[in-house]
């Protein structure tokens, strides 16, 4: 008996090793195993993109790794030269945004990079064939034109102050893409740019490999593989790489605290613009009411929040905007105040009902308070958020649902939402504060509606001058303070952690979507591995 | 047996119809909306007007009728649609991942037979043995795991703290080349996984059969004739008693597809498992249509394949009537 199961599972491993054999024909690359060696680099993320595409979304904010966009951003976020060979001159009263291109960039395949490329990536975005669901984020370009082979002009429709941070999107081959379906075409798999990176192999599900490459213009990439690992399940990823499998990894505050005393390995924690906020619809008698959302907005005990459920590693949220940020307004911090807070809701006639909530004119402080479920970290806010205010005497109600259940309630009910662009304080704050985009798609969840901070931020997008523009930033985060349409609670630190032999590593300021861009591999292309 | 299977393949027809056609308004009836999930993350930014346009090019604003019978004339003239989960053609989708999915579950469904036959046979040997007791015993309880926490398990015994084998993936997390070695190291613990799932059936199964082939009285007169206990057991017994196992075999392919969904998403199986799954949140519905298809077909062929097995094996039953 036992040499017959033997045989038969010898039998069954030869059948499978035939079918892998016969399989493993289709597989690209050199068959030469990577793996430990000093020039590689595998890192475990936890998202994987939807498409390689730049047509359709991907790399939008920068940072690609297999294309360039016109312009890139330093550590610091600031904006710096790529395919474009200086920053954009603006003229027409911010209206026109000229670009000289770099000489001499070639695509991977060998063949060369021009304007005709730029203009059809942007033309192709904006085409309304294309599935691209980030294309409102263009929506300031009127058209884009060719002065020549090195030189790109692009029309607003009206004058937009952050318009160059858009062009670190990634720009594509004309003669590959624009030889296929956009939507469905080999280049969403296989694509082909000018960057650092050649994409080898994208097996979904499971990883992305990268290889250097050499004729890269801005010199080769000393870490010649390059390798993501789509790990989506946290304690796996922590698992692997305590295993030797992955040189770094995306973790979440608690398993990342077992690494701050491992020898081999460095913690980094990348500040972050992503934000937990609390929407107050104005459409709800309760968060409508300026007193309550003032009430709420010194009574919830944001430290708190940062300390119990970030392990510390984020800070305390008081606007779209993060302290730290130079765009921040000093000042307009908001300190605990319990007992201020019920001294406002006492003035404005809340009065203590039964079960101790508060009462005015028949109406009770109570609404509902929404996450997203199966997101614990939100839930976490939500709920501390609800203790905070029961204290107060305004009773919210967590439920948890998926977007599909929370959309239709969000003009009535409050949500506990993420959100956070880094780039250009236009980003987040138009799309969340203006009172015309009340309700159309996620923009605006709050239906906040602020004649002052309407002005505030048209002056700020189409303002060219800095100080303009911080003036009106200045007064939308003034204005938050007197009527606060939402409640910020934190900024969230991302958390890395990295084999040493990688030398020091930097992050950039990172937003809310951490995808392929983020952590200390946002400049892989220049880490100088020790041998 | 060509008229049976003729009569199967036209019988089948309708059967892909109207599970095509269920698919479709189960799909349209769920509360998942197809441009959400095709909008990802940049569905939060984005403007009303920018989400209108993608159900337009999606053509998901069509009615459901109008919708499947889209997909049903493309679909006869060998158009499949493109995934609109996946941003590929649905061809495509398939033909990268079926591979992998059936050589899992072609492996699986192998050693389950013969595990579980070899089992089942050495269990019907002394019935109410102790090594009896402890198959059977242990058949009814794999029975009742579902087959992602066995997965689960697994991988915590044999990844994590025996570090014996790989937790996922089709090769080396760092590796971009696909070799026989690496994919074999890499299938041991999903095969075996999905093979223990299945396993008791087969156990059980073949228990009963041989158990009661040892009491009928071909098998009692060849013992009264001095034949060795082997060619008894093997020649007689199994031969009969094999004969419900074969009806199992295809009974069990809807089995085998649900709980390879399960543990190539355990152990990240490059599979069409994952396609599935995200086809079936994202309401993408070419991608879902498809799958939904190979599927029943992959069951109506398993029905069909055991019938002739039954037929080959044991003239008597014939082939439909």
């Amino acid at each position: 008996m036992r040499a017959r199961s033997i045989r038969g599972t010898g039998a069954v491993a030869a059948a499978a090793s035939l079918a892998v054999a016969a399989s493993a024909c289709s597989a690209p690359g050199d068959g030469k195993n990577a793996g430990g060696a000093k020039d590689s680099a595998v890192v475990g993320i936890a998202y994987e993109p939807d498409t390689l595409s730049p047509l359709l979304g991907y790399g939008k904010d920068g940072n690609s790794k297999i294309f360039d966009g016109l312009l890139t951003h330093d550590a610091e976020m600031k904006l710096k030269p790529a395919l474009a060979a200086e920053l954009p001159k603006v003229g027409d009263d911010g209206k026109t945004y000229t670009f000289k291109l770099r000489k001499g960039v070639k695509f991977s395949d060998g063949k060369p990079f021009t304007s005709k490329d730029v203009v059809f990536t942007y033309e192709t975005i904006l085409d309304k064939k294309t599935n691209n669901a980030a294309k409102t984020e263009l929506d300031a370009v009127k058209n884009v034109e060719t002065k020549g082979d090195d030189t790109v002009v692009f029309h607003l429709k009206y004058p937009y102050a952050p318009f160059a941070e858009r062009t670190v999107l990634p720009i594509a081959p004309e003669h590959i893409a624009g030889k296929q379906d956009v939507n469905t075409g080999e280049f969403t798999t296989k694509p082909v740019g000018t960057g650092p990176y050649k994409l080898v192999k994208w097996s979904k599900g499971e990883k992305l490999t990268f290889k250097a490459n050499p004729g890269y213009w801005g010199g080769a990439p000393k870490v010649k593989n390059f390798t993501m690992a789509i790990i989506k399940d946290d304690d796996i990823r922590a698992t692997r790489l305590d295993a030797g499998e992955l040189d770094g990894a995306i973790l979440p505050p608690n398993l990342a605290k077992k690494y701050a005393s491992d020898g081999n390995k460095k913690s980094y924690a990348a500040k972050t613009f992503d934000y937990r906020v609390v929407t107050l619809p104005t459409g709800n008698e309760v968060t409508g009411d300026t007193d309550i959302r003032r009430a709420l907005d010194t009574g919830v005990n944001r430290k708190a929040m940062v300390d119990s459920i970030l392990d510390g590693a984020g800070k305390e949220a008081y606007g779209p905007v993060p302290t730290d940020s130079p765009w921040f307004t000093k000042g307009t911090e908001r300190k605990f105040d319990a007992a201020k807070a019920k001294k406002i809701l006492d003035d404005a006639g809340w009065k203590p009902g039964k079960d101790g909530v508060r009462e005015k004119d028949g109406v009770q402080a109570k609404f509902p308070l929404w996450y997203l479920s199966g997101d614990k970290l939100r839930q976490d806010h939500a709920l501390a958020y609800a203790s905070d205010a029961k204290k107060l005497g305004v009773k919210v109600e967590v439920q948890a649902g998926t977007w599909e259940v929370i959309e239709p309630r969000m003009p009535k009910d409050a949500v506990l939402a993420g959100g956070g662009s880094p780039a250009d304080p236009d980003f987040d704050q138009y799309t969340l504060l203006k009172s015309s985009l009340a309700g159309d798609g996620f923009n605006n969840m709050a239906h906040y509606d602020n004649p002052k901070v309407d002005k505030a931020l048209d002056e700020a997008r189409e303002s060219g001058d800095h100080a303009e523009r911080q003036a009106a930033y200045d007064t939308i985060q003034r204005e938050l303070v007197k009527n606060p349409g939402y409640t910020f609670l934190t900024h969230i630190d991302h958390l890395y952690v990295v084999d040493k032999r990688f030398g020091d590593l930097t992050t950039q300021t990172e937003p809310h979507d951490h995808g392929l861009a983020s952590g200390p591999w946002w400049n892989v292309e220049d880490w100088q591995p020790k041998q | 047996m060509a008229r049976m299977t003729g009569r199967r393949a036209l019988f089948a027809v309708p059967v892909l119809l109207a599970v095509t056609f269920g698919v479709f308004a189960i799909a349209a009836a769920s509360p998942f909306d197809p441009v959400k999930a095709y909008a990802g993350t940049a569905g939060l930014t984005a403007s009303q007007e920018n989400l209108d346009q993608l159900r337009a090019n999606l053509g998901v604003d069509q009615p459901l009728a109008q919708r499947w019978w889209d997909w049903l004339t493309s679909a006869v003239h060998g158009d499949l649609g493109d995934s609109s989960t996946l941003r590929q053609p649905v061809s495509d989708v398939i033909g990268e991942r079926i591979g992998w999915s059936v050589l899992l579950a072609a492996t699986a469904f192998l050693l389950a037979i013969l595990v579980g036959t070899l089992l089942g046979v050495l269990a019907a040997r002394r019935p109410g043995g102790w090594l009896d007791r402890v198959v059977t015993s242990l058949a009814y309880t794999l029975e009742a795991a579902p087959p992602f926490w066995i997965g689960l398990l697994a991988v915590w015994l044999f990844a994590l703290k025996l570090g014996v084998l790989p937790s996922g993936g089709l090769t080396d997390t760092a590796s971009s080349a696909v070799t026989a070695g690496q994919v074999a190291s890499h299938l041991v613990l999903p095969a075996c996984v999905l093979a223990i799932s299945q396993l008791p059936w087969f156990v059980l199964y073949v228990r009963q059969g041989v158990g009661d082939a040892l009491g009928d009285d071909p098998v009692r007169g060849a013992r009264a004739r001095g034949l060795a206990e082997r060619t008894v057991l093997l020649g007689h017994a199994l031969r009969s008693g094999m004969l419900p196992v074969l009806t199992l075999i295809g009974s069990r392919v809807p089995e085998l597809i649900t709980g390879a969904l399960l543990v190539e998403t355990v152990f990240s199986w490059p599979g069409i498992a994952a396609a599935t799954v995200s086809a079936a949140t994202a309401v993408d519905f070419p991608l879902l249509a498809a799958l939904t298809v190979l599927a029943t077909a992959a069951v109506l062929l398993g029905n069909l394949l055991a019938d002739l097995l039954y037929g080959l094996a044991d003239p008597r039953v014939g082939f439909d009537g």
